[in-house]
């Protein structure tokens, strides 16, 4: 990194690849291979399995491998068949590999990004830039080594992705860069060639770009290769050009083991042990043993995978919104621009507590149904963190909403609740004390808050939450009442977000109370959607910068 | 459109007794105060409910006394007894159900309202409007009816309107679809 550091600094508004010209460009030449890599390891292994004891005597010297197939087409004298037939069916898959790679290609242009794959079946899919949910750039492990990543670039809807696998991965960089760009509302060729000092201004808190730009990086000379891979490997996933290079938080690794040991899991994983020790001397048969053990032991494997998947977390704010890596082996970073988080749940299960540990989780409107395990990762904010922690991620998450009284009522959404208010101000409306009927523990920390333009939630003792809804993202807003609670003067309210980890949903309120927040919450839905431009966010208002460049 | 406060006020406490559970009265109903005339579907809609409950508790009942006939199953008298109470009781009061389903449109958002027992008021914003279905079954079909559908980005906040005259609902979804342009926001 420091090396390259040193270089010139090209004109940083200027588009950093010529991927973004409008004209059709191809993937990098090794997708076919990468994309296939399930089907070549089955190939592999079909192979091996065949030939196993051939390979083995290969090390070992004895030859002792009567009928097995290489030794039938010996025999058979059909040797010059099989190298053929062998060599026709390589033919042929190189060359559906070579046209899926030719007849795969996209575009980017100032509206839309468009990709078309596909030899028999033919696919096209577009994205419009202006509603893009949030652009992930991910290096699972096998295609890291190669040096390739891929970028999804996720509108909304089930599995709305625009992908681009494989690319290199500096070009990856650049190109997401650059999508953002676009997609953020600066027309970068539009702007007039503009004076370094307002450029500088721009990017005060990032250190110089690093390498040359005009090295087309997907065909990199062979012989750097292997160097260029160890670096890549080892550098962090947030790339220090596009975003101030630290996290804004730092995540012990301890902190990060010792979250996910105290988690509900582990306590089903306690239960269900003290179960099968408990069945064993109440004396049933060994069957139980046999049959539960296994799971057991394989739950093992949950924790690596998902230490695995969170380490070297980090969250930094960039120009284009949040960005958040993680990943050890695979790694992924995902960059949601402004506007595009529809709910925050700040949580604290009561395992944490002692602890003092949160987690933060969200809502966006891209986020894939399928794959439950990387919808858990991607839609985390913070996997595990202090007070503090949240604090920096919530201005980060949610920017402009950092006034002391809106600090406190955070705090107080955590932390607070009905019974506590004693002497401190209690920001939030909160249930009545006859909610205990239907919340017998958690009614004293049910309660709501509106700020400007967040709706807050507070509810929960088990668990405690604190759930903000952004109110120009919400979709619409319920309330309803059933026999039980009109007996008890309640009611119950719901603002609907997009699905995802967090449901905002309030289940005990006055029933007075509950026409006060179905106006507030229909009225300032209509109010800030009306004075929201985030879906270009850097035209909204002329910052700093552009003022100076303007002058 | 009040204007909302920077953070609103701590929650004051109700004059309640506080002998629990409070007597029931006719304020603990849910009632939206300051909206304006409420629209109500088509009274038709009653049958397309009625015939609805009707199929599926025969549908049910039918089953269970099958069951209960040719098996000997006994439990499967009393799931059959019970649906056929439930579905009778659902019957009488399918018309006030029915008559409880409102619609409302204000300047800036589409109210909803369903359910007497179980109450229910929705709000959405037109903006928020991705797409609009209408939809008719068999008999609403022979009765001129039609189902509107209000669909968000949300996975269930969709606002379904039954029972609206055809003419009715194409014309709203013209005006709704009409409003939301007006009004387009992001997601």
């Amino acid at each position: 990194m420091s090396e390259t550091a040193a270089s010139v600094p090209a004109p940083l508004a200027a588009p950093r690849t010529d991927l973004t010209d409008g004209e059709w460009h191809r993937l990098h030449p090794a997708t076919p291979v990468l994309r296939g890599g399930i089907f070549m390891v089955a190939i592999i292994g079909f192979i091996i399995a065949n030939l196993r004891e051939r390979l083995i005597d290969l090390f070992l010297g004895e030859e002792n491998y009567r009928g097995d197939p290489i030794d039938a087409i010996y025999e058979r004298g059909v040797t010059g068949w099989a190298l053929l037939i062998l060599a026709g069916v390589l033919l042929v898959i190189i060359g559906v590999f070579y046209l899926s790679w030719r007849m795969h290609t996209f575009r980017v242009t100032g509206e839309i990004v468009e990709v078309r794959s596909g030899v028999v079946f033919r696919s096209n899919r577009k994205a419009r830039l202006d509603r893009v949910q949030g652009v992930n750039l991910a290096r699972p492990f096998v295609p890291r080594l190669f040096g390739a990543a891929r970028l999804d670039v996720t509108v909304a809807g089930q599995d709305g992705n625009v992908q681009l696998a494989y690319l290199g991965s500096k070009l990856a960089d650049d190109l997401r860069r650059d999508i953002l760009h676009l997609a953020s509302g600066l027309r970068q060729a539009k702007r007039p060639a503009e004076d370094p000092a307002a450029i500088d201004a721009e990017w005060t808190a990032a250190p110089p770009l690093i390498g040359p730009v005009n090295v087309p990086v997907a065909h990199s000379a062979f012989g750097d290769v292997a160097s260029a891979r160890l670096t890549a490997f080892r550098t962090p996933e947030l790339d220090p050009d596009a975003a101030p290079p630290e996290s804004v938080v730092r995540i012990p690794p301890g902190r990060l083991i010792g979250s996910i040991v105290l988690s509900g899991f582990t306590v089903f994983l306690l239960l269900a042990g003290i179960g099968l020790i408990v069945s064993v001397f109440a004396g049933s048969s060994g069957w139980v043993l046999v049959a539960v053990l296994p799971g057991l032991i394989g739950s093992v494997g949950y924790y690596f995978s998902r230490i695995a998947k969170t380490l070297r977390f980090s969250i930094a704010g960039t120009s284009d919104g949040v960005r958040i890596g993680f990943g050890l082996l695979s790694t992924s970073s995902q960059t949601l621009p402004p506007g595009r988080i529809h709910a925050i749940k700040v949580s604290q299960p009561i395992l944490w507590r002692r602890f003092g540990w949160w987690q933060i989780n969200f809502n966006t409107a891209g986020q894939a149904s399928g794959g439950s395990t990387t919808t858990t990762t991607r839609a985390t904010l913070l996997p595990v963190g202090t007070l503090a922690d949240v604090e920096k991620v919530l201005q980060l998450a949610l920017p402009g909403f950092d006034t002391d009284r809106q600090r406190a009522l955070v705090e107080n959404g955590l932390l607070g609740g009905r019974k506590r208010d004693a002497g401190v101000a209690d920001f939030f409306s909160n249930a009545p004390a006859r909610a205990v009927w239907l919340r017998p523990f958690s009614w004293w920390r049910t309660g709501w808050a509106v700020s400007e333009n967040l709706a807050l939630i507070r509810r929960g003792v088990l668990s405690r939450d604190l759930i903000m809804v952004p109110l120009a993202r919400m979709q619409s807003v319920r309330v309803s009442q059933g026999p039980i609670r009109r007996r008890l003067r309640l009611a119950s309210a719901d603002l609907l977000t997009v699905s995802g980890p967090v449901t905002a949903s309030l289940s005990v309120i006055d029933v007075d109370e509950t026409l006060v927040l179905f106006e507030w919450m229909s009225t300032g839905a209509v109010r800030s959607a009306l004075a929201d431009t985030s879906h270009h966010w850097s035209r909204a208002e002329p910052t700093a910068h552009d003022e100076e460049a303007a002058e | 459109m009040p204007e909302l406060p920077e953070v609103n006020p701590p929650a004051t406490p109700l004059p309640v007794p506080h002998d629990l559970p409070v007597p029931h009265d006719t304020s603990a109903r849910l009632e939206l105060t300051e909206t304006g005339e409420w629209k109500r579907v088509s009274p038709k809609y009653v049958l397309v409910e009625i015939v609805g409950t009707i199929v599926n508790a025969v549908v049910v009942c039918g089953g269970a006394s099958l069951l209960w006939l040719l098996l000997g199953q006994t439990w499967a008298l009393w799931v059959g007894i019970i649906v056929l109470v439930a579905s009778i009781i659902n019957l009488v009061f399918e018309p006030r159900r029915v008559r409880s389903i409102g619609y409302l449109l204000r300047e800036d958002d589409l109210l909803f309202r369903r359910g007497i027992l179980f109450q229910r008021f929705v709000a959405v914003p037109y903006g928020r409007m991705q797409l609009i279905d209408i939809t008719r079954g068999p008999i609403a079909r022979w009765l001129g009816l039609a189902d509107l559908k209000f669909v968000t980005a949300a996975a269930t906040a969709s606002v379904s309107i039954p029972g609206l005259a055809e003419a009715d609902a194409e014309n709203l979804r013209d005006r709704l679809v009409e409003l939301a342009e007006s009004r387009r926001a992001g997601l």
